[in-house]
């Protein structure tokens, strides 16, 4: 927690030199984690959104790459790929890509494989080297399959892109349970300051701080903490109120006047900056220390109430801020404080009655873990600082319930499950991206039965050769989509609102097949940015991850997150 | 059009840009009734010249996109050098270039990996060229991490526009980023909301109060600013602050780390030194590619009308990113403002105390989310209020400084405040409170 050996005095590290700027953001524990993963790339099509990807992800180190790829390079593919150079031309694009990616971080190890997936697939556990798995469509369902199945079974993530023309679409499958602690909440909407049920250590703090308030001179009356003015009127306040605190709104903006009624205004600048700051901080900070409904859903969840022997550490700290929260009513104190104007001893006071209230709190969550510990016969404890930074943010973890993303077939209807009423209200929302996915999906069942030799060889996508018969059978497809959607969903749409529906996935349809299946390099940018940051986050296990879809519409510049 | 060559010898003149033609010759169901696709958007679009303005982390990106979209005639401006900590992101670098120029070896980079494109550097600020310069160019696009260059650029895009010539108007298309946060904006000079209206949208951040600072920190960065502005300026007053120089760095980090011991208060680092000291901003790959692919996705949009760009009047203009908390798009359109300094041509009102005097009136310009000006000078119809040059007309004026508003302006006069570093004059109606 405190820095007590005194810092070196010689400058950052080469490594912490090259990363500063990405260390703000995600520190050395982040750092470390993705120079843990290995990230295989299962490349098809013209193969430059998986390649943008990668790029990504090699500049911040992240530890091994592999790119699955089989495809020769062909002159097409210089004008869209920018790892690809003039030498590259007929040799194998898995080994070229990976010799020019490699150039961007010499601490990245990248390997190739030119094998064809379909013989790959088939060796023994040819999947296990790998952390996170990346796909890139078209793929054959069945090999699709095999690779979500075996991501299930191992908790790894896998994600599965398409990039056509302006579109692009990705689905993430993290496992079924996916917790994360160190969320990086906004710093604004953090402040957990306890200003409603204050523990007697702060109340006394503030009787001494406040004792003859009325008669201080100015220079004293100004600088004493807000949180302090607030807690000071609120006793008051009590005192009038047969000891109820402001409850509604309305009692809310009374208390705040009575605060407001307390600042001087004699003073040089017509006011004061710490009654500034307690008006403004009424609002939004006197709130009972009730958890989230998030969290409420985490204590709530199997996982948490049934633990056993082998749960991951997560559950079991889970399952200790429970029983804590059950018992007190409220969540570990985090303990910080935001700046506010004082004086320097008073703030630090201030800051050091926050932090010994969280250290206890804290100190009583790891016996609870050890506890628990004990009782399941676990022999390696959790860490304390893995304790320590759930406790800071408990009222921020979130937990994520991965699901399988759709795996459309020729010949098979797409199935909504228990996604098919949001789905299908979805489609009457014509801002909504979802008739993107669903042409997707047509996408999907069209190169599942179309070949370019028509002798099972590579997929054709659709609009390559075609364009109008291509178009008409792609609409056929999304509208049959659309269909059983609605069926599945129980909901009957017609007249004008299923034209519009129709119309508007026809439009998706019809520019995805003028794309011919071609990649535009800009959208495999952009979107090789987004799945990128996705992986990150899904290694890192830091900030929160997509669930489960994100599309990108290039036309009109906007995206959207489904959980389909 | 670059022939090109197939293995077995047969010219195959556009093989290579294969993908790129399927979406230059097909109309699509949001492409323009007239718009004709084929042959004369291929030529149009690799005639268009385009200046990109930055070699940094959004620039590296944005050159490698326009070169692949199809773009011959690129020209690329940018000041800096290559440093180590941008390695993490501006891929077109490697370790041995690191001093090097960024336009240079950005360009030449491109250039290689791309055969057939063109790219001009020009190594040094955008203010050395003048509107002879700015004029050849089909549009510009942005690659900052400075407000002040955006707002010169802005406001010399939107002087340059001639109502008789249609080519005098330059799209200017703009991306920025911070953290997993981003935007890009597509600007058409006078037609359409332009940096300046927007300028509130990227207010700066507060300064700490001196007296803070110098009496009362609470905080590690009070210790640092203290460091920064106060004991720097006491001790090595002679010493110019060099921030990449690591044993300034150093003695700023000791200087801060031993006042925060005095004051009991933890977390001065060496990291947090240098970041608020140079004011980092952190920056990553992913983010960087979201924003400059955004951006030349609009400008491919506008060269060749293969879909609808932003920009467009009566349209979005504006692309709002974040990813930090799964993946969130605003796109909306700002409105241009009739009281912008730069494009309006209304006064702004504004509501002043009376017996505020002109100093403390003009420290406050500094701070305002819409103007954010340094070193402002004023004046109004009538009379010169202060000009911080030349220093004769400075010392006639100074003495205006203590004097209050209502002293020197009629309630409702109209104010001209200006400032060196851009070329914009805002004008403000005082109306007093």
């Amino acid at each position: 927690m405190i820095e007590t050996t005194p810092p070196p005095l010689q400058g950052p590290t080469s490594k912490e030199k090259k990363y500063d700027r990405q260390l703000r953001l995600w520190a050395a524990s982040g750092q470390a984690a993705l120079e843990d993963a290995h990230i295989l790339l299962v490349n098809s099509g013209s193969g430059v959104l998986g390649v943008e990807t990668l790029k990504n992800l090699v500049l911040p180190g992240i530890g091994n790459f592999t790119i699955l790829d089989s495809s020769v390079v062909s002159e097409a593919d210089l004008g869209i790929n920018f790892f690809l150079e003039e030498d590259s031309l007929g040799g194998f694009r898995a080994e070229h890509t990976c010799k020019l990616l490699k150039e961007l971080n010499p601490d990245v190890q990248g390997h190739f494989i030119a094998e064809p997936i379909e013989s790959f697939i088939t060796k023994e556990k040819p999947l296990d080297p790998y952390t996170l798995i990346l796909v890139a469509a078209p793929i054959d369902p069945e090999i699709l399959t095999k690779i979500t199945l075996h991501a299930q079974a191992t908790q790894k993530p896998v994600f599965y892109f398409h990039n056509v023309g302006f579109y692009s679409h990705f689905s993430i499958y993290l496992s079924h349970v996916f917790p994360i602690v160190d969320t990086h909440p906004d710093s604004a909407t953090t402040s957990d300051l306890r200003l409603l049920k204050p523990w007697p250590g702060l109340l006394e703090f503030m009787t001494k701080k406040t004792t003859d308030l009325e008669q201080m001179s100015d220079h004293d009356h100004g600088h004493i903490p807000y949180v302090l003015l607030i807690l000071y009127y609120l006793e008051k306040w009590k005192g009038d109120h047969d000891g109820k605190v402001p409850r509604n709104y309305k009692e809310k903006i009374a208390f705040r006047d009575q605060v407001r009624q307390g600042a001087r205004t004699h003073t040089a600048e017509g006011g004061e900056e710490n009654y500034d700051e307690a008006i403004a901080a009424v609002l939004k900070s006197l709130n009972p220390p009730s958890a989230s409904s998030a969290v409420k859903e985490v204590f709530k969840s199997e996982e948490c109430k049934l633990l056993a022997k082998d749960s991951p550490s997560f559950w079991v700290v889970a399952n200790a801020i429970s029983q804590f929260y059950e018992e007190r009513g409220e969540l570990p104190l985090p303990g910080s404080v935001p700046d506010m104007k004082a004086q320097s001893a008073d703030y630090i006071q201030l800051q050091n009655v926050y932090k010994s209230k969280a250290r206890e709190d804290f100190t009583d969550v790891v016996s609870r873990v050890r506890r628990l510990e004990d009782k399941l016969g676990r022999t390696v404890p959790v860490a304390d600082k893995e304790i320590e930074a759930f406790c800071k943010n408990a009222d921020h973890i979130k937990l994520i319930c991965g699901r399988p993303f759709h795996i459309a077939r020729a010949g098979e209807k797409v199935r909504w499950n228990e996604r098919a009423k949001v789905a299908a209200s979805m489609l009457e929302n014509r801002e909504s991206l979802i008739h993107l996915y669903i042409a997707f999906l047509a996408y999907d069942i069209f190169t599942n039965s179309h070949d370019a030799d028509a002798l099972g060889g590579a997929p054709l996508a659709p609009g390559e050769q075609d364009l109008q018969l291509d178009g008409e059978k792609m609409a056929g497809i999304a509208y049959k989509i659309v269909d059983d959607l609605l069926t599945e969903a129980n909901k009957f749409l017609e007249g004008e609102e299923y034209d519009t529906v129709k119309s508007r996935t026809k439009q998706f349809v019809e520019e995805i097949v003028r794309a011919g299946g071609a990649e535009l390099h800009n959208i495999a940018t952009l979107s090789g940015g987004l799945i990128a940051q996705e992986v990150i986050k899904a290694v890192t296990k830091q900030y929160v991850p997509v669930d489960n879809t994100c599309m990108f519409d290039g036309v009109v510049s906007k995206m959207e997150v489904l959980r389909l | 059009m670059a022939e090109v060559l197939q293995k077995n010898g047969v010219s195959a003149p556009r093989a290579r840009w294969k993908h790129l033609d399927k979406i230059l010759t097909r109309p699509g169901p949001f492409t323009d009734e007239d718009w004709v696709p084929g042959e004369d958007v291929i030529e149009g679009l690799s005639r268009t010249k385009i200046l990109v303005i930055g070699a940094g982390g959004l620039g590296c990106e944005i050159l490698k996109s326009l070169a692949l979209s199809g773009f011959k005639d690129i020209h690329v401006i940018d000041m800096d050098t290559i440093d180590v900590s941008n390695l993490n992101r501006q891929f077109l670098f490697r370790h041995s270039d690191v001093g090097q120029p960024k336009a240079t070896i950005a360009a030449k980079f491109v250039e290689r990996r791309v055969p057939g494109v063109k790219i001009t550097p020009f190594v040094g600020k955008i203010q050395d060229k003048d509107e002879d310069y700015y004029r050849q160019f089909t549009m510009v696009v942005c690659g900052l991490d400075s407000i002040e260059a955006r707002r010169w650029i802005n406001s010399t895009l939107v002087d340059m526009v001639d109502e008789d010539d249609p080519d005098s108007l330059k799209p200017l298309i703009d991306g920025g980023t911070e953290g997993f946060k981003g935007q890009a904006r597509v600007i058409l000079p006078t037609m359409t909301s332009c940096i300046e209206c927007q300028l509130d949208m990227h207010a700066p951040r507060a300064a700490v109060p001196l007296c803070t600072l110098a009496t009362i920190p609470r905080q590690p960065q009070h210790c640092i600013e203290w460091a920064h502005i106060i004991k720097w300026e006491e001790e090595r007053k002679d010493v110019t602050l060099d921030t990449d120089d690591p044993e300034h760095i150093t003695w700023l980090y000791q200087k801060a780390l031993s006042r925060a011991k005095e004051f009991n208060i933890e977390g001065v680092t060496y990291s947090m030194t240098q970041g608020v000291v140079k004011n980092i901003i952190p920056a990553i790959a992913s983010t960087n590619a979201i924003v400059a692919a955004s951006c030349c996705n609009e400008a491919f949009k506008i060269a060749t009308n293969t879909n609808p760009p932003l920009g467009l009047p009566g349209g979005n203009n504006y692309m709002m990113y974040s990813g930090d908390d799964s993946i969130y798009t605003y796109t909306f359109e700002h409105l241009k403002k009739d009281d912008c300094p730069v494009c309006g041509n209304v006064a702004k009102k504004l509501e002043v105390n009376g017996d505020m005097t002109l100093e403390s009136f003009l420290e406050s310009m500094a701070e305002k989310p819409e103007a954010q000006l340094k070193k402002p000078s004023i004046r109004s119809e009538e009379k010169t209020l202060y000009y911080q040059s030349p220093p004769s007309l400075e010392e006639q004026t100074r003495p205006n400084l203590k004097k209050e508003l209502s002293e020197l302006l009629e309630n409702g006069e109209e104010v001209v405040v200006t400032d060196p570093a851009f070329q914009i004059s805002f004008k403000f109606k005082l109306l007093f409170k």
